[in-house]
């Protein structure tokens, strides 16, 4: 592909599969007509015609309509004069933003298990091919390939509605569009954290009013800008110690922005508040006490043990280790970072021995061979300072 | 519109105490009156305990009577109802109503043809 058509067909492929999703009623011509109208693209470009996306739908959709005339059957003359119905030019805004919408509502319905949502997800609005979905998440490519047809048709048997839902509804179809775009975000691959940043902008075009979308977008976004210094070669660099020369202070800047406007909006949520907290670790020297606060407000909304823990790197800030080692004592987890965290704070106390079994248990647990040296070159190193685990 | 199976997967062993039993049945009997209020209702039943199943099975050109269910499962089919909706989200909001008048898991599953 050319780069402007490579640029189109990154910002507009969700936007163009959605109308079609529309249109057509069936997600696998939908794809496989935008598909031909990149391809067309790709022979007829440049120029760049004004308005790109509206030129693939207008393209696709005649595709779709020379399909439906090769094939004479009575189903199909009904989907034709369907599409002929529709052939005002194609919009800008108003029904080209709800499709979307409508599109992420679908691929995130709940009646779909969640590694089925995030495939789709990145399938229909982000454009990956399947092989790019299987390499993210290390799964062999049959299985991903296995994993969206069956998701599809789920959609088509069960009748999964192409639809934004009902307001009642909305709160719980949304936790799952957000949880979805958090997942793809944390994969820890730069690409799929740059896909999942601009679905989560695009999500708040078009809900302008959810602060917890708004939330999500500046958590990822604060994640996001510390990537190039969290790591000096392959080993990991905790918050305290990273160079902040290195941060993305564009990302930064917005997501103190965003932050800003949540809090103005005075209704907290586990998105909203995670973002504060790391607005709070991008501005200066931590302010712990405000960093406690926050969690403790967290923790009043999810009560989760990955919650409790983090909060007991902020109670230890702030009250010490003796303090910070009380409120990780109630924490059953058998969990790397759990591991970690309260190796940290025997050895702030001088219990070498105890440390020195913490650390080396949370070796063994974590995945991630960087964190693993890490915590090897902890346990050796005999470091009594210690400061957040925040990366 | 489609039509979709509400399966009512029931916990083998001791029944519900009768007047935990009693209140079950009233609030599946306003469940059943507020979909067929609503127009998606078709059909619905409880069905009797797994020991009262026979099977029934064509092997050549004989049929194979044998006593019990197709398959022993500590969870089987109680009851079911039939609606006829628009989409599976629609589906959904009458099984959210069944699960909490059975107090049971409720399997939403739509008709292949009917």
């Amino acid at each position: 592909m050319t780069t402007e058509v490579e640029r189109v067909f990154r910002e507009e492929y969700g936007r163009a599969v959605s109308v079609l999703v529309r249109l057509l009623g069936d997600i696998d011509l939908a794809e496989e007509m935008v598909a031909e109208a990149f391809a067309e693209a790709v022979r007829r470009w440049p120029p760049v015609p004004p308005s790109p996306a509206g030129w693939i739908i207008t393209t696709a959709r005649n595709k779709a309509i020379d399909r439906h005339r090769r094939e004479s059957t009575r189903g199909a003359r009904h989907a034709q004069a369907a599409l002929l119905a529709d052939e005002a030019p194609v919009e800008e805004v108003g029904p080209v933003q709800d499709d979307r919408l409508r599109l992420i509502f679908t691929c995130c319905h709940p009646a779909l298990n969640r590694a089925a949502q995030v495939a789709l997800t990145l399938r229909l609005l982000g454009g990956l091919t399947t092989p790019e979905i299987a390499a993210a998440f290390l799964v062999p490519e049959k299985t991903m390939a296995q994993r969206i047809v069956r998701a599809k048709s789920k959609i088509r048997g069960a009748r999964i509605p192409y639809r934004v839902p009902r307001d009642a509804d909305l709160p719980e179809r949304l936790r799952s569009v957000l949880a979805v775009l958090y997942l793809i975000a944390n994969q820890g691959r730069a690409d799929l954290a740059a896909e999942a940043i601009r679905l989560g902008r695009r999500l708040m075009e078009l809900m302008p009013d959810e602060p917890e979308v708004r939330g999500l977008l500046a958590l990822m976004l604060l994640v996001e800008s510390r990537r190039g210094a969290r790591r000096d070669g392959g080993a990991l660099v905790t918050l305290d110690r990273q160079d902040r020369s290195r941060w993305d202070h564009t990302m930064i800047t917005e997501g103190h922005e965003l932050v800003r406007q949540c809090l103005r909006r005075g209704a907290p949520g586990p998105y909203q508040l995670q973002a504060a907290i790391q607005a709070v670790h991008t501005d200066g020297e931590t302010d712990w006490a405000q960093v406690l606060a926050l969690y403790d407000q967290l923790y009043a909304l999810t009560p989760t043990p990955v919650v409790a823990l983090n909060r007991a790197v902020a109670v230890a800030e702030v009250r010490g280790p003796e303090a910070g080692l009380a409120a990780v004592a109630g924490i059953e987890l058998d969990y790397a970072p759990l591991h970690a965290v309260r190796a940290d704070l025997l050895r702030r106390l001088g219990r070498e021995a105890e440390a020195a079994r913490e650390y080396t248990r949370a070796a063994e647990l974590s995945a991630d061979p960087a964190e693993r040296t890490y915590l090897r070159t902890r346990l050796t190193s005999g470091e009594r300072g210690f400061r957040s685990r925040g990366l | 519109m489609a039509k979709y199976l509400l399966s009512v997967y029931q916990p083998e062993g001791t029944p519900p105490a009768p007047a935990e039993l009693e209140r079950i049945m009233a609030d599946v009997a306003v469940f059943e009156d507020d979909a067929k209020a609503a127009g998606v209702w078709v059909f619905s039943g409880g069905l009797q305990g797994q020991e009262t199943a026979t099977v029934v099975r064509a092997e050549g050109d004989e049929v194979l009577v044998t006593d019990g269910p197709f398959a022993e499962a500590k969870e089987y089919l109680g009851g079911l109802t039939i609606i006829d909706c628009a989409d599976l989200d629609e589906a959904l909001h009458w099984g959210r109503r069944a699960t909490r008048a059975t107090t049971l898991p409720i399997e939403v599953r739509p008709f292949h043809w009917a």
